[in-house]
This record gives structure tokens, C-alpha cells and sequence, in this order.
């Protein structure tokens, strides 16, 4: 059975199948479909969506009703980001759960407001100060927009952090046919059961007595993330978005603020290995990789049939964790590697195909180095006039 | 003290009184500062309403008054400046039967007036303190939102040509559900705070001080000359508003029905499949423009189109555009038709199938009509009869015609269906697409208030073009 549908629809059903219980967001072309969604269909399960006076408000009530227990979600365009920064920043730091959807619209500034593009794609990765790192997944299907909207939500209670799930007008907006089996149901970690911490060590019965220096956040190990305390759950609970101790108490010790800055690091790179997600269709002999993600790697997938059945050969693979960088399948499918479809000899040439001026090709040129030291070719095909790229485009870039 | 009555002894649970909410840390401002007088009446106030430190969040702002929240108890959040009201308003929405209580100065309420207002407006059950000093007491000295005019601060050399904003005047004429202007010198100010507190709605202190690091040394400020000040603006002193108005969080629950007891409901947004009832016979990727003008019914009957077409086992993709006014230019739908899974719903630019149906659609597509080769067609009203298009075979879709075949008018409102109908139809016939019986299956899956006007313009398409005859596929 098939149906009619959008990437918008399935973002809210993925939502929704992932227990969101709280929505705010301010109207923005392309993203609006899914504020009014939320609006319709939160209430229905009891939860609370709102609409914000300005995106600000909407990501910091997002983040307060996160802190009160809520699974938070909001959704936004490129000029929304913008003024999401500082709230960015303040979840980072604050160690809160929360899903910030972005359609993706041509920038910059106001810029086309109904025209596709992916030009955000450093944008979410390297929007608030300080440079901490985020999660960012990137559907390039409407099933993946139901499937990675329930990925986002149990990466963000996992890692206690935003996670982006980045999509774009196209997908977003566009009707296509679904077969309805292809909605794939993704597990969604409670928040309880988020910790790695000992059990009473950090929150939990033990500190009931406790109201005032109670741990909130563990620094040490550094990658481990601790289990969440909420308001109204238990004793007290200390959030602060300045730099502080594992009281939640500002501090200008160095060794504590080292230890926090580490921690917000180590928690999300030493567990690349659980976020990186990506489709490998790599086949042996290819002198060539395409690389792409979101709405372009459906243009991909056509010209990878067309290339096949007009004889040549080529891999390709769509990029669904952009951040952080999922370096290890990168190389794997650039090749070199014993676990390659080429083994030791790498692809001549790597393809970066995005609707950006080459936005993520340079995260593909820093691993070239490293992945194919007798040299590999990286290249861009790249569209900035607001159309698709398309499976002729890809074809055109094979010898 | 004595006549406050304690709200958190209400419904008969028990609470060990506590002796302070504060923490053993000594406050940190400045000798004579009011942020010290103001903070103990804020403990003085939660203590009279015997509040369990764990159910009250104090949310802080930046600035001096920003540190508040580390010498209390309770729970604390402290976030970005001028933001407070906002998480407040998302952990009150999440947690309504927290006390949320917001501490402030004069900068975050300038940098935040629109959370100020807005949840004014809502109503929404917090508390907001506002230490207002008239100036940035933490970053060296500047004028705020509440400078009063002629002020001398170190960003008002020549003093203030601002007027100061009215706290209580703008969230009470915004729907406030309480609304006090005091000073730090108030005998009764903790007895004000704790009926903010108990008020449902949204509850403002406006509370003046004296800022001795800055403010006062500039200005000779002094508590008289407070008053004065005050005086001279017209700003009312106590209690300027007290009002009974639905909490935006309590108004919310109750309109659709969420309490915590009941049982969530599912939502409703669960797959639609639409039955395949007809076979197609397109082996091919097959693009159709229909270009039309907004309230023309274009989208609509695109989406019927593409239904029909999954309905005969294709796969269909559809793209609208449209300007961002609504009710005027042009409606273009850009479809997709393929027996194979559509990836790339991109359009090639070369569309088989053109259909134009008003000015602003015709315009619109103006571009890619002169590059259409004679294996594209080309289907216009009457009235477009001799637009330039290529090479490609062109069909004039005359709804009077049908009309005469039928019997009856095909109505504006269907125009864009019919028209669609007729092109699906001849493309059927002459090349092999799917069955236009599929349009009128689909029509009947739609709102039962239009399938009866629907169903008759789809077969005015059908009978059209059976009437004039093709050239079969093949």
C-alpha cells in the first residue's frame, strides 16, 4: 500500500511516535506546515504546542519545558537558526534534550523563502559561540524524515544535547509516494534511562536530603553523559548556562571548567560510532564516489541507476549523521581500507554534490589527506540558483 | 506577616515548615544595594506561603540581580539575558503546578519587552521581580530601558533622551493578572510578593532601588528623590492592577481537555493509503505543468491528478508554487508521474504535458514554452488558443463544448479539474497513461460536499475527449 505525502507529515508523525509532549515555533516559509501539525496534533496526546512571539522565545520555552520533562522539539528556517543562536548555546551548555527541525530555504538573509537549498549545513554545525559540537541528521527521503525524527529525538535524551534534524523545502513541501512498510520505527531511549552514571550517585533517591550542592551534571568520565534531573521530580534541580561546577554553581576554577568544556566535547566525539549513519551503495572497481545528503541524494540515487544500466561504474553514498562528521564510513567508501569495496586502492575521484558553494566538500578535503595519501581528486557539483541538482548532473561528472 | 495566608497548606497536606529558603552563601552586592532588601522579602514571601523548595523555580536574568538564584534553595534556572520569561513560560507550560518565579533587573526587561509583553498578554501563571535600578549596574554603569530622561550614565553623557518605559502600564494594559509598583524600601513588599505569587495569572513587581556603585553617586539619587521622580513621570505606587483572567496554560488544558489523569488520545495523522483500484499503462517518467492563477483550484485538483495516478498503481510526485500573497498571481503544480519510485522530484524543464489555464500561470511558464518539442503537448483554454509553445501538438480544451456534449456548465471552481481530466484522458488514449475513470475514484474519496459538481466536471473531461476522437497508442 502507498501514500500521498510530504517530509512535513512525516517529521510530526515521527514526533509524535517518539513521545514529543511540547512544540513551540514562530511561522517561517518553508516550515510552517509543521508548526500548524503540532498545533493541531499535540493536544490530541496531551501535550502543549505553542506558538512563539519570536523564535527566541519559541527555543527558549522549548528549552524550560525540556527541563520540566518534556521531549521539546521546535522547527524553523535558515533566518529562524539565526535567532535560535544564544538558545543553541544555552542547550549545549545546559546539557538539555531537545529536536530543532530546519527546512532549509535559499539564503542568505530572507532570500528565497519558498526555494530550496542546503546552504545551512555549517550553519547548524557552528551557529552559537564557542564551537561545542551538536548532532546534526539529514533525511533524503520522506520515510527517513519520519525514521530520523525519532533517531533525533533518542540521540538528543542519549547525549543530553540539541540534536538538527536538517532537511529542506524540497522534502519538506514536495507530495510523493510513500509505500506505507517503508516507515522504519527507531527505539527512543527513555529519559530516565538515559544515565551511564551510577545509579544514585547523580540524582535518584540518595540525594533526597540534599538541597543544596547537589550534583546536576558529572564531568568525569568525561564522555559519559549523567541521568537528567527535572523540575518538580524529586528535590531540588540547579540550570545554568554560565560556566559552572557539578552543582550547577558558576565557577572560574580551571581544572572544573576544563573538565566541563571536555565533557561537552568527549560525551558526543568518543561515541561517533552510535550517531554515524550513512547508505553505502559502493561498488568494486568504481573510479568513482558521489557523495551527498538530503533531498540531493535522491538525484543521486536515479543517476546511480542510470550509470549502471548505461554500463559504468560508480559509488555513491548519501550522508545521513552530518555531524559529527562520519569520517569512518567516509573512508571506507573512499577506499583503502581493508573493509572496502576497492581494498587498498582508493576511487580516483570524490564528487561532493550539494545545493551550497561547497559547504560540506571541505569536511570530505580535510579527510582526503588521511584517507587516500597517493591522492585522491575531491571535487564540487554544487547549484546556487535555487533548482535541484539533477540525475543528468551526476551522470555529466563520470568519465 | 500575620495576615497571609499560607497557600501551600491547602488541601490538607502537611509541610514542615522550613526556617529560610536562603542558602548559607552571603550575598554578594554592593553596600546599600536594594538587590540584598528585595531578595530577603522574596524568602520572607516563601516562607508565608510555606512552599516546598523543590516545587518553586527561580529563574534569573543577567546582570547583578542574574547571581539571585545561587543563594536560594529551590530550584534554579539561569539562563540568557533578557530571555527568563520564556523559560519560565516553557517550565510553568511543562510543570503547571510549579511556582515559577522570575528575578530580573531593568536591562533584561528592556531586552526582553517582547517575552515581557507577550506573556503579559497570555496571562501565562509566573511571577516576574524586577529589580529596577535605572541602570546596567554589572557592566559598568549604562542606561536601560528605564533611565528616567536627562539621567546621567556612563551611555548618557549628556544625559537621557529616552523616556523611561512604564513597566506596570505596559503589562497591565497588556492583560497582566497582577500588577505592583514598589521600592526596596517597602515595609509590606513580601506581603506584595507572596499575592503575586498566589495570583493564577501573570504577576509583575515593578520594584525601584537604588543602585549605590553607579546610579546614585551620578545622579545624587537618593529614596526621595525616587519618589519624586515617580511623581513626576504620573507612574502609579502599589497595586495598579488585580485581575481575574483565564491562565494561558490552565485556559489551554481545559480547551482541549488535557488533564493529567486522562488517558492521551492517538493522534490521527497516521498514513493514509490510497487503494489501487485502476492499472496504469505509463512506462515512462512523464512530467505535467499546470499552469494556473491563484483561487483557480489548481493544487486541488493536481492532488486529485496524482491520487488518481497512485491509485493506478504509479508512483507521483507534486510540486506547487506560488507567491507568497495567497489570493492573487500565479498557482503553479509541477507533477511527476512514474511506474518506477520517484527519487529525484525535480523537474527536467522539458514537461510532456503543459496545461495552461490562466494569465498568471501562462507567464509564469513563459520561459520553458518556445523549447517544447513536438513530443511535448500542449493543452490551453479557448482563450489561449494561439499561445506560442514550440514545436509542441496543441489542444484547445473548450468547456462550452463540453457543456453543449453534457448539458450542463462546467463551473469555475472545476474548471481546473475538468481541463486536468481531458489532458489525462488524450494522453491515455494517444500514448498510454492511466485511466481517467481513476480522477473520478479519486474525486469521490474527497469532501462529500463537492464530489457531486467534481464528479460531473471529470466526466465532461472524459466525454470531451472521446467525442473528438484520438489516435489510439500503439
Amino acid at each position: 500500500m502507498r501514500e500521498l505525502t510530504d517530509g512535513s507529515t512525516a517529521i510530526v508523525r515521527g514526533a509524535l511516535a517518539a513521545g514529543c509532549s511540547f512544540f513551540a515555533g514562530y511561522p517561517i516559509t518553508p516550515a510552517s506546515p509543521i508548526l500548524m501539525r503540532m498545533l493541531a496534533e499535540l493536544p490530541k496526546v496531551g501535550g502543549v504546542a505553542v506558538q512563539g512571539e519570536d523564535e527566541i522565545a519559541s527555543l527558549g520555552m522549548c528549552i524550560g519545558a525540556a527541563m520540566g520533562g518534556a521531549r521539546a522539539m521546535t522547527a524553523t528556517s535558515g533566518p529562524g537558526i539565526s535567532l535560535y543562536s544564544e538558545n543553541i548555546g544555552l542547550a549545549i551548555m545546559g546539557e538539555v534534550p531537545l529536536v530543532i527541525v530546519d527546512v532549509q530555504r535559499l539564503g542568505p538573509s530572507t532570500g528565497g523563502a519558498t526555494t530550496v537549498s542546503q546552504g545551512d549545513v555549517q550553519f547548524v554545525r557552528w551557529g552559537t559561540a564557542g564551537g561545542y559540537p551538536v548532532i546534526v541528521l539529514s533525511p533524503s527521503s520522506i520515510p527517513e524524515c519520519y525514521s530520523l525524527t525519532m533517531k533525533a529525538f533518542d540521540l538528543s535524551e542519549r547525549f543530553r544535547c540539541p540534536v538538527f534534524l536538517l532537511t529542506d523545502k524540497e522534502v519538506a513541501l514536495t507530495s510523493n509516494t510513500v509505500p506505507v512498510d517503508e516507515y522504519g520505527e527507531v527505539a527512543v531511549r527513555d529519559r530516565k534511562g538515559t544515565g551511564l552514571a551510577e545509579p544514585g550517585e547523580v540524582g535518584g533517591a540518595t540525594q533526597a536530603a540534599e538541597t543544596d550542592g547537589s550534583r546536576v551534571y558529572r564531568y568525569e568520565p568525561a564522555d559519559q553523559v549523567p541521568p537528567m534531573r527535572l523540575y518538580g521530580e524529586g528535590d531540588t534541580v540547579r540550570f545554568t548556562g554560565s560556566t559552572h561546577d557539578e552543582r550547577a554553581i558558576i565557577t572560574k576554577d580551571r581544572s572544573t571548567i576544563g573538565a566541563l568544556n571536555r565533557h561537552l566535547i568527549e560525551k558526543i566525539e568518543a561515541h561517533r560510532d552510535e550517531i554515524e549513519m550513512v547508505e553505502a551503495d559502493l561498488e568494486a572497481g568504481a573510479e568513482t564516489l558521489w557523495i551527498s545528503y538530503g533531498v540531493t541524494a535522491g538525484a543521486m540515487r536515479e543517476a546511480v541507476a542510470l550509470a549502471r544500466q548505461g554500463g559504468k561504474r560508480v559509488s555513491a553514498l548519501t550522508i545521513l549523521s552530518l555531524w559529527p562528521v562520519p569520517e569512518s564510513a567516509i573512508e571506507r567508501a573512499v577506499g583503502g581500507r581493508d573493509d572496502s569495496p576497492n581494498g587498498a586502492g582508493a576511487v580516483e575521484r570524490v564528487v561532493v554534490a550539494e545545493l551550497n558553494h561547497g559547504l560540506y566538500r571541505r569536511e570530505i578535503e580535510r579527510l582526503a589527506p588521511q584517507m587516500a595519501p597517493a591522492g585522491v581528486e575531491v571535487v564540487g557539483l554544487h547549484r546556487i540558483d535555487g533548482d535541484l541538482l539533477t540525475p543528468r548532473q551526476f551522470l555529466e561528472t563520470l568519465p | 506577616m500575620s495576615t497571609m495566608q499560607p497557600i501551600g497548606a491547602a488541601g490538607g497536606t502537611t509541610i514542615t515548615p522550613l526556617s529560610t529558603f536562603r542558602n548559607e552563601t552571603p550575598y554578594p552586592f554592593c553596600p546599600g544595594c536594594g538587590h540584598s532588601t528585595i531578595l530577603d522579602r522574596l524568602n520572607q514571601a516563601l516562607l508565608a506561603l510555606e512552599l516546598d523548595p523543590a516545587r518553586v523555580v527561580l529563574v534569573s536574568d543577567i546582570g547583578c540581580s542574574g547571581l539571585s538564584d545561587q543563594y536560594f534553595a529551590t530550584s534554579a534556572f539561569h539562563g540568557l539575558h533578557g530571555r527568563s520569561i520564556t523559560y519560565a513560560t516553557g517550565i510553568k507550560l511543562a510543570r503547571p503546578e510549579l511556582e515559577v518565579v522570575v528575578v530580573m533587573g531593568d536591562g533584561g526587561t528592556g531586552i526582553g519587552g517582547a517575552h515581557l509583553l507577550n506573556a503579559a498578554r497570555r496571562n501565562i501563571g509566573i511571577t516576574v521581580l524586577v529589580f529596577n535600578n535605572f541602570n546596567y549596574g554589572m557592566t559598568g554603569g549604562q542606561h536601560s530601558a528605564t533611565t528616567p530622561a536627562e539621567a546621567i550614565t556612563s551611555t548618557t553623557p549628556g544625559g537621557n533622551f529616552e523616556r523611561p518605559l512604564d513597566i506596570c502600564g505596559t503589562v497591565a494594559a497588556n492583560g497582566a493578572g497582577y500588577v505592583f509598583r514598589g521600592t526596596s524600601f517597602d515595609v509590606d513588599l513580601a506581603e506584595r510578593i507572596a499575592d503575586a505569587i498566589r495570583n493564577p495569572g501573570f504577576a509583575l513587581l515593578d520594584i525601584w532601588e537604588l543602585c549605590t556603585a553607579h546610579f546614585v553617586p551620578n545622579n545624587k539619587a537618593s529614596k526621595r528623590t525616587l519618589a519624586e521622580m515617580r511623581e513626576g513621570l504620573g507612574f502609579g505606587i502599589g497595586v495598579i492592577q488585580a485581575l481575574e483572567r483565564p491562565e494561558y496554560g490552565a485556559a489551554y488544558r481545559k480547551a482541549y481537555g488535557i488533564d493529567g489523569a486522562a488517558e492521551p488520545r492517538r493522534s490521527a495523522l497516521a498514513p493514509r493509503p490510497v487503494e489501487q483500484r485502476f492499472a496504469a499503462r505509463l512506462d515512462r517518467r512523464f512530467e505535467i505543468v499546470v499552469a494556473g492563477a491563484a483561487g483557480g483550484k489548481v493544487r486541488s485538483a493536481a492532488r486529485t491528478l496524482v491520487q488518481a495516478a497512485v491509485g493506478s498503481g504509479l508512483w507521483a510526485a507534486q510540486r506547487d508554487d506560488y507567491p507568497v500573497t495567497v489570493k492573487t498571481g500565479h498557482s503553479l503544480s509541477q507533477i511527476v508521474l512514474s511506474p518506477e519510485k520517484i527519487e529525484h522530484t525535480g523537474t527536467s524543464g522539458k514537461p510532456d504535458a503543459v496545461l495552461i489555464l490562466a494569465e498568471e500561470g501562462k507567464k509564469k511558464i513563459a520561459g520553458l514554452l518556445p523549447g517544447l518539442e513536438k513530443e511535448s503537448d500542449l493543452f490551453v483554454l479557448p482563450a489561449f488558443a494561439d499561445v506560442a509553445a514550440g514545436k509542441a501538438s496543441r489542444h484547445v480544451i473548450d468547456p462550452a463544448e463540453a457543456a453543449e456534449r453534457t448539458g450542463s456548465k462546467v463551473g469555475k471552481t472545476e474548471l481546473a479539474l475538468f481541463a486536468l481530466t481531458a489532458l489525462v484522458a488524450r494522453i491515455d488514449a494517444e500514448q498510454g497513461l492511466f485511466p481517467p475513470g481513476a480522477i473520478e475514484e479519486a474525486v469521490r474519496q474527497g469532501p462529500a460536499e463537492l464530489v457531486e459538481k467534481n464528479v460531473a466536471a471529470v466526466r465532461a473531461g472524459i466525454e470531451l475527449v472521446d467525442a473528438e476522437g484520438t489516435e489510439p497508442a500503439g
